[in-house]
């Protein structure tokens, strides 16, 4: 049981929280992997020194950097880096704040995409400007707490990790800087994701390959932000500041915000997605700590990986799919008809209270086949 | 239709009602009796404009059908309507507060918090009828809200016609896409109240138009279907739902404080919910403006 009275950290002991969670993950790291896939080596690392490197320049999600689809070559060094930003962001039109915790400045961090065996090479920096330790869990990689073990870094320094992608899909990368820590970081904002191709691109589960015009990426994030005595939200100079407050909400399992990319609104408006009929569109939707269950109003999924791994079959024509918290998952959908749809998570308290919806503004022409309103509204007794 | 909406001044005044006031207004004059102008709690009047009558059109509110398809609304051309005394500034937070005080207003639930003199916000239709019927009886006068007709003749070049122009269009979607995109381009995230007077005046005089905060109106939600001469064919109210004036001119039901988007609503929420009144001018005063005394 823990009593609160352990958790009133000052900032120092946070920091050594953390740095347990350093040594845990180092002890970690030497345990024997599972049996693994074939095509995974063992042993001593393969000379890399002949493998093409790449240098991807992440963009801000809800959109994607760009990448094949279906890799040309074999594996590469694809190499990343990624700023850690503790930094007040608005996430909601009423004004209110939380400290949050950023890889890259925005909640969630940049999709990374490579293909299958690639090794994804992470540098990963915390500023001196941070106050906090941090660290990066990839759910894709294998081994040291998906790279948590041997990533903590405090402020002023920096950190390089690589490991080999060896399973495809999107899964989710976080912090997890030990202990309390790793909630708290994660519910401020400190997650992401990474799409691992198949080298020959996405397949529908009977071999045919499947291909998408646009990606986008949506990452579901659940807040936790404390209130005053009048009910008004709290803010806070600092996220250590306003450790002790959020720990108490978060204990209720009870969001005060469910959103999509950062902020109620981050996807609609000026902001909303674009495409057109005819074209088909890859989601890859992320919830690092909460269930999801992601909708296309007005549309359909046409093919998911509701768990987000692209060895296993599609399925197709869903209505809604679930992911569960700490996984990614991705749709792909071919638009019909044009028209405003609402992408929303289908607890629909969820979207429409609580902030988890997203639109996509899809221009073309109309199908009347599909859909036809026969009788405008009209007066029941004419 | 619509035209019921119109306040053209020729039907206002019955000839009986004139002379009688007329009457009155002279043995008033020369009397100096004041006292005719209700006066109980004179200092919660708020601060009014008299728009002087001129011609002007509107659009009509509410959702138009023709041919089975969605159209804008004809634009109603009043030729002579009556002078229109409205508040100069939207009912502020500290009067609203008093109507509260006095456990005649239900609280406001504001969307977002703004400081100093701000209008009241987070009120619904049904708070603004409360305190239309508190402000009345505190003062003596008739005060109410303003239809979207009155509202438009009042904002005169602050008024946005919410024309989409896209008739003739076989393309369902199109509307609802280019609704969409006026709106979201009209922005106004975390509009926070601002003192009133920010917005500035319009050209009679009215503050604070078509800017952070929409207006309730009593002007109800409706449907008409139009004919091929554009004559109505059908014409149905549901009065739960009310039109809102502002940066644009949307619809809310009459309970709501906080107007959100999200789910199957797909357009952008006004801001903040606010709302400024009319004041009915007594048959005197009505009289003496149609004199042109005062």
């Amino acid at each position: 049981m823990i009593r609160n009275d352990d958790l009133e950290l000052s900032r120092r002991t946070l920091l050594g929280a953390a740095a347990f969670a350093g040594v845990f993950g180092t002890l970690m790291a030497v345990v024997p992997a599972a049996a693994e896939d074939a095509g995974v080596t063992t042993g001593p690392v393969p000379d890399l020194a002949d493998l093409p490197r790449v240098q991807v320049e992440l963009v801000k999600p809800p959109f994607v950097h760009a990448h094949e689809q279906v890799a040309t070559g074999g594996p590469k060094v694809v190499q990343f880096t990624m700023v850690i930003e503790e930094k007040q962001l608005v996430i909601d039109d009423y004004g209110t704040t939380v400290p949050a915790m950023t890889f890259n400045g925005s909640v969630p961090g940049p999709l990374m995409v490579v293909h299958q065996n690639d090794y994804v090479e992470l540098t990963l920096i915390n500023p001196d400007t941070n106050e906090l330790q941090h660290n990066i869990d990839f759910h894709a990689a294998t081994g040291a707490l998906g790279g948590g073990g041997l990533t903590l870094i405090n402020p002023g320094e920096q950190v390089k990790l690589r490991f080999k992608a060896t399973r495809t899909g999107v899964f989710v990368y976080h912090c997890a800087p030990g202990g309390p820590m790793i909630p708290w970081h994660v519910v401020s904002g400190m997650n992401g994701a990474i799409m691992v191709l198949p080298r020959d691109g996405l397949k529908d589960g009977v071999g045919k390959p499947l291909a998408y015009d646009r990606v986008y990426y949506v990452g579901e994030q659940d807040f936790y932000i404390p209130k005053d005595a009048d009910g008004n939200y709290k803010t806070y100079e600092s996220a250590g500041e306003g450790y002790d407050d959020m720990l108490q909400v978060m204990r209720t399992l009870t969001p005060t915000h469910e959103v999509f990319n950062g902020a109620v609104g981050a996807l609609t408006g000026e902001n909303a997605m674009q495409a057109n009929v005819g074209e088909t569109v890859l989601i890859v939707h992320s919830q690092a700590n909460r269930d999801t269950r992601p909708h296309l109003i007005g549309g359909h999924g046409d093919f998911v990986w509701a768990t987000g791994k692209f060895a296993n079959a599609p399925q197709v024509d869903l209505e809604t799919w679930h992911i569960p918290g700490g996984c990614a998952g991705a749709a792909i959908y071919t638009f019909l008809q044009p028209g405003i749809y609402a992408y929303v998570n289908h607890n629909l308290i969820e979207a429409v209270e609580l902030g988890a919806t997203a639109h996509f503004m899809v221009g073309g022409e109309w199908n009347d086949d599909l859909m036809t309103q026969v009788m405008p509204p009209t007066p029941i007794d004419a | 239709m619509a035209t019921a909406l119109a306040h053209d001044g020729r039907a206002a005044l019955a000839l009986p009602g004139l002379l009688l006031a007329a009457l009155l207004v002279t043995i008033g004059l020369q009397s100096g009796a004041v006292s005719l102008w209700p006066a109980a709690e004179a200092s919660l009047a708020p601060e009014t404009i008299i728009v002087a009558p001129r011609a002007y059109a509107y659009r009509a509110p509410g959702d138009f059908l023709r041919d089975g398809r969605v159209v804008d609304g004809p634009l109603v051309a009043v030729a002579a309507p009556v002078s229109l005394e409205i508040m100069t500034y939207q009912v502020s937070a500290a009067e609203y507060a008093r109507c509260v005080a006095e456990a005649a207003c239900k609280k406001a639930e504001p969307r977002r918090r703004g400081s100093g003199d701000v209008p009241a916000t987070g009120v619904s239709y049904d708070d603004a009828i409360d305190y239309a019927r508190w402000l009345s009886d505190k003062t003596g006068e008739a005060w109410r809200l303003p239809t979207v007709a009155e509202w438009v003749f009042a904002a005169g070049s602050r008024a946005v016609d919410p024309a989409l122009a896209l008739e003739g269009s076989d393309n369902p979607a199109e509307r609802g896409l280019a609704a969409y995109a006026r709106e979201s381009a009209l922005g106004g995230a975390a509009a926070a109240p601002v003192a009133r007077g920010t917005f500035g005046m319009n050209e009679f005089g009215v503050a604070d138009l078509a800017g952070s905060v929409w207006e309730w109106t009593s002007t109800c939600s409706s449907r008409t279907t139009l004919g091929p001469d554009a004559e109505t064919v059908s014409h149905v109210e549901a009065c739960g739902v009310k039109e809102l004036e502002g940066r644009h001119r949307t619809l809310m039901s009459d309970f709501v404080r906080d107007a959100q988007s999200g789910g199957c609503s797909t357009g952008a929420p006004p801001d903040n919910l606010g709302f400024r009144l009319v004041r009915v001018p007594s048959p005197l005063e009505a009289m003496l403006r149609w004199l042109g005394l005062r």
